[in-house]
């Protein structure tokens, strides 16, 4: 029941997020719009063991939204197959690129922190 | 045999069909990752996607059908990214403390991320549509569609890359960061959230708790930084 109520505070600033993103014309999405007022609404206690259930339910499956999407994959084989091998080069080593320097640059920032036992990470 | 092609025909043609195929599919793959111990190539996205996309292309189902049922599951995506304020709340303090570190390491990677992709494809001799719909890649799905639209991209191709991008990331993160040594779960989480977005961040939820976190917080900052940034960048380009 709790995960339930924390469910309706969600989709409930999700709307306000949308709301707010189409009024003001803000420039991000409603769901993050509705992220940043999460954080907020925080601050008041009774909010936090709703949200906490209906979070850790939602993030603990996250894998599982992103399987719709994609399967769009299929509606778009002809590029894919067209631009093949080069396209998935380019998407794969920008996609190592981009982690590499966040990863090098933010170990540099906070300084070596000392590594934890390790993990499938 | 007629009779079960009718049925069949009967019952992929409701919405239960796309709904079923994924929540199945996926709760077999979760249980096999788990078989092989989380290994990353194992990754539960990557094979429902396959078995899923297979399946319909072998039975020549159109996208549309399997999605009647599937946007049930697609919808929840809306409440899991506000919901990805909650990790955050918990580590509040420590993440005001390393904002600053945070986002310079977010703006540089992302950056870098965008940035190659573009020159490695202008390099390589790609159509226009494709470089412009390959640089939101690292943007969670349904944002780097919006990014797509407005910087001349096709939304619907920048959706297909941001999903690749965040099976690489999730397939390839461990032994990337181990091989440059990069040991703290919170820098892991965040490098692999910031270049892979959403599928990243839910690898890095089923592997540390830091990591997971870390992953959510660079997610939505990368969501605020290209929706504001790559539109500026490439009106300037042009």
């Amino acid at each position: 029941m709790s995960a339930l109520r924390g469910l309706a505070i969600l989709l409930l600033l999700e709307a306000l997020g949308e709301m707010l993103t189409h009024a003001l014309r803000l420039p991000f999405p409603g769901p993050v719009v509705g992220m940043g007022l999460l954080l907020v609404a925080l601050r008041w206690p009774p909010l936090r063991e709703p949200i906490g259930a209906a979070a850790e339910l939602l993030l603990a499956h996250l894998s599982l939204l992103f399987v719709p999407v994609g399967v769009g994959v299929v509606t778009h084989l002809d590029v894919l197959t067209h631009h093949g091998v080069r396209l998935l080069a380019v998407v794969a080593v920008s996609t190592w690129i981009g982690m590499a320097v966040t990863g090098l640059v933010l170990r540099a920032m906070l300084g070596r922190e000392p590594a934890t036992e390790p993990r499938n990470g | 045999m007629a009779d079960f092609v009718q049925l069949w025909i009967y019952l992929s043609s409701t919405p239960l069909f796309g709904l079923t195929a994924t929540i199945a599919t996926y709760v077999v793959a979760q249980l096999a990752y788990e078989r092989v111990g989380g290994a990353p190539w194992a990754n539960p996205v990557l094979w429902s996607v396959a078995a899923i996309g297979v399946f319909l292309v072998a039975t020549r189902t159109p996208y549309p059908t399997y999605f009647a049922g599937a946007q049930f599951i697609h919808f929840l995506l809306g409440p899991a990214v506000v919901a990805l304020a909650w990790p955050l709340w918990l580590r509040g303090g420590e993440v005001r403390r390393r904002g600053v570190a945070l986002t310079i390491a977010a703006l540089l990677g992302g950056g870098a991320a965008a940035g190659s992709a573009v020159l490695l494809a202008t390099w390589l001799g790609m159509p226009l549509e494709i470089i412009r719909s390959l640089a939101p890649k690292s943007v969670t799905a349904p944002v780097a569609m919006g990014i797509a639209e407005r910087i001349g991209g096709v939304p619907a191709l920048s959706a297909v890359f941001a999903v690749l991008t965040g099976m690489v990331g999730a397939l390839s993160a461990k032994y990337l960061f181990d091989g440059l040594r990069i040991g703290s779960y919170a820098v892991r989480g965040f490098a692999l959230g910031t270049s892979s977005h959403g599928i990243g961040a839910a690898r890095a939820i089923q592997v540390d708790e830091d990591a997971g976190a870390y992953a959510g917080i660079a997610l939505g900052l990368q969501v605020l930084l290209a929706s504001i940034l790559m539109p500026l960048v490439f009106r300037w380009l042009a």
